[in-house]
């Protein structure tokens, strides 16, 4: 008798559980894999508004011969393949300098450090815009010192504006790294840091034979994080350069923005070029989990 | 040797300290300080942020972006980590096959990039009339696979007995939701609330997309309007930017612990 009234039980509470979960899942379902569907089936369609026919692969043929969309992939990933490592090595680093327990003023600078996460983006891309102009802060300081006659516009040529988004990014997300690295580090016992002192490691070595391969799971998660990140950047190429100069510095969600609501709207080819992305990121994702996993 | 170590240590953690910190100083330095000034380099403060203040005033309407940008952010927070926390509870504590296969799915749509959304989206809601309302903004990110795993992680330490107390004490699945697990839970709270509201003031595309009118316009978006003009006010300009970090660099600072704990916490 009591054995179905406790089955009863359980099944009430299976179906509390899927209460509770609903309302997340169903706007998850909704708001990503529904849109994502939708952009598949737009991604063989072109024409504008409700007037759009099935037109094949030739969005994607068309992508392979845009010369804007090709140079926004090569942007995109000249900041994944310099920027990124730069902001890790630095931001792993960081995080071992100030894991160090005789180390004065630690949170002073771990806030210091983190404190450009407190920014927008927009805010950030806005300030360096305003540092790097030809009549900016930087170009000031350059001229007072006698380094320049008049101010170089860093912005106008396209290696030097590369140059000023990656500097960028890298000052906006090496302390957000570094945090994780910090609490990462956290579950590492100190002792074998002092261990390793005692036989007389240098601290290069204690790095690279300790922290790097203890943190391997946190520099895995990091490095998927900044690859997800860096092939969505799009406030930075808006704010910073505009794209410019002549689309040098576009990045792909930023090209994709322009041709779905800036230029004559084309949903069926943005969607195709949005799909690469995904595709991109999936791909990546997965090469990084493979080799993160190698290592073993 | 040691000496020397310590003191390559130390000044390499100042230097990234200054460097971190120097745009922020430039921007609230140049913030009280007239246009001309600025391009100087002038690198004290001035008195001119009552003039800079009066002027952005009078080109924008900053008093209604920061209400849409304060509207939009918490009330996606609220509603987001209500929703979020549910289901993260409900992942865990009633955990069974079929859920688990659930979460997983969920999980894969953190790898979704927004601009793969972002089209369908955009007609999506221009047909059920959703633009420039709060309710376009907050509906994409309402729930968030981050949020959801963090809960989830959350949900763990969760004790059962404590359950098993309760249910016999006559309480209802919900009530122990909102009784026992709501009010033990507050520094998961805090730290999602932290990351919630953050994301949403911050965000740029979304609301680029769908607040076409002038008067749904959020902070980020009058920022990056006031740079469009061919003479720049840097002063005007750095005001902006400054109002527009306020709200985040408070929360920061109110909350450096549990943003810290919040972005790392769910993937432990």
């Amino acid at each position: 008798m009591s054995k179905p009234k406790k089955m009863n039980l359980n099944q009430k509470q299976n179906l509390s559980g899927w209460f509770f979960l609903a309302p997340a899942a169903i706007m998850i379902a909704l708001m990503s894999f529904l849109p994502m569907l939708k952009a598949l089936i737009l991604s063989f369609k072109t024409g504008i508004g409700t007037n759009m026919t099935w037109t094949g692969i030739t969005n994607y043929v068309r992508m392979f011969q845009d010369a804007v969309f090709m140079q926004s992939l090569k942007n995109t990933f000249l900041y994944l393949i310099i920027q990124v490592p730069i902001m890790l090595i630095l931001a792993l680093i960081l995080a071992s300098m100030l894991n160090d327990k005789h180390l004065r003023c630690k949170g002073l600078f771990r806030t210091m450090i983190f404190l450009p996460c407190a920014t927008s983006l927009v805010s950030y891309a806005i300030i360096f815009r305003s540092l790097f102009a030809v009549d900016g802060f930087v170009n000031t300081i350059l001229i007072k010192l006698g380094l320049l006659n008049t101010g170089y516009n860093f912005l106008a040529h396209p290696n030097s504006a590369r140059i000023i988004i990656i500097i960028a990014l890298v000052w906006r997300w090496t302390g957000y790294n570094m945090v994780f690295y910090l609490s990462g580090l956290q579950n590492i016992e100190y002792s074998v840091y002092e261990a390793a002192k005692i036989d007389g490691a240098s601290p290069f070595k204690i790095f690279t034979k300790i922290t790097v391969p203890l943190l391997k799971p946190t520099i895995l998660l990091t490095a998927i994080m900044s690859t997800n990140g860096t092939l969505q950047l799009f406030d930075e190429s808006v704010n910073l350069t505009a794209g410019g100069p002549a689309n040098s510095t576009i990045t792909m969600s930023h090209y994709i923005y322009n041709m779905s609501f800036k230029y004559v709207p084309n949903f069926g080819y943005a969607a195709a070029m949005s799909y690469l992305i995904l595709i991109l990121v999936a791909v990546l994702a997965f090469v990084q989990m493979k080799v993160g996993d190698k290592r073993d | 040797m040691i000496k020397l170590k310590r003191v390559g240590q130390y000044a390499f953690l100042i230097l990234a300290s200054i460097l971190s910190v120097f745009p922020l100083i430039y921007m609230l330095i140049a913030a009280t300080n007239k246009s001309v000034d600025v391009i100087k380099g002038k690198m004290i403060p001035g008195n001119y942020l009552i003039e800079n203040f009066k002027s952005l005033m009078a080109q924008q309407d900053v008093g209604g972006a920061m209400w849409n940008s304060f509207k939009y952010a918490i009330v996606l927070t609220v509603i987001s980590l209500i929703i979020c926390s549910l289901a993260g509870y409900g992942f865990e504590i009633y955990h069974d096959k079929g859920k688990d296969i659930v979460m997983n799915i969920i999980l894969l749509a953190m790898m979704v990039p927004f601009a793969a959304t972002m089209i369908p989206l955009f007609q999506m809601f221009s047909s059920a009339k959703l633009l420039n309302t709060t309710m376009g903004f907050i509906l994409p990110t309402i729930s968030t696979p981050f949020l959801i795993m963090m809960f989830r992680q959350s949900a763990r330490s969760f004790p059962h007995d404590i359950m098993e107390a309760a249910r016999i004490d006559g309480l209802n699945e919900i009530s122990i939701f909102f009784k026992m697990f709501f009010p033990t839970m507050r520094s998961t709270y805090a730290a999602a609330m932290t990351i919630t509201f953050m994301n949403a003031w911050n965000s740029y595309l979304w609301p680029k997309v769908i607040m076409s009118d002038a008067k749904s316009m959020t902070m980020p978006m009058l920022v990056a309007n006031l740079k469009a003009g061919y003479v720049t006010d840097y002063g005007v300009l750095m005001l902006a930017v400054l109002l527009c970090s306020i709200p985040t660099i408070i929360v920061f600072f109110l909350l450096q612990k549990s943003f810290a704990e919040g972005i790392t916490g769910a993937v432990k």
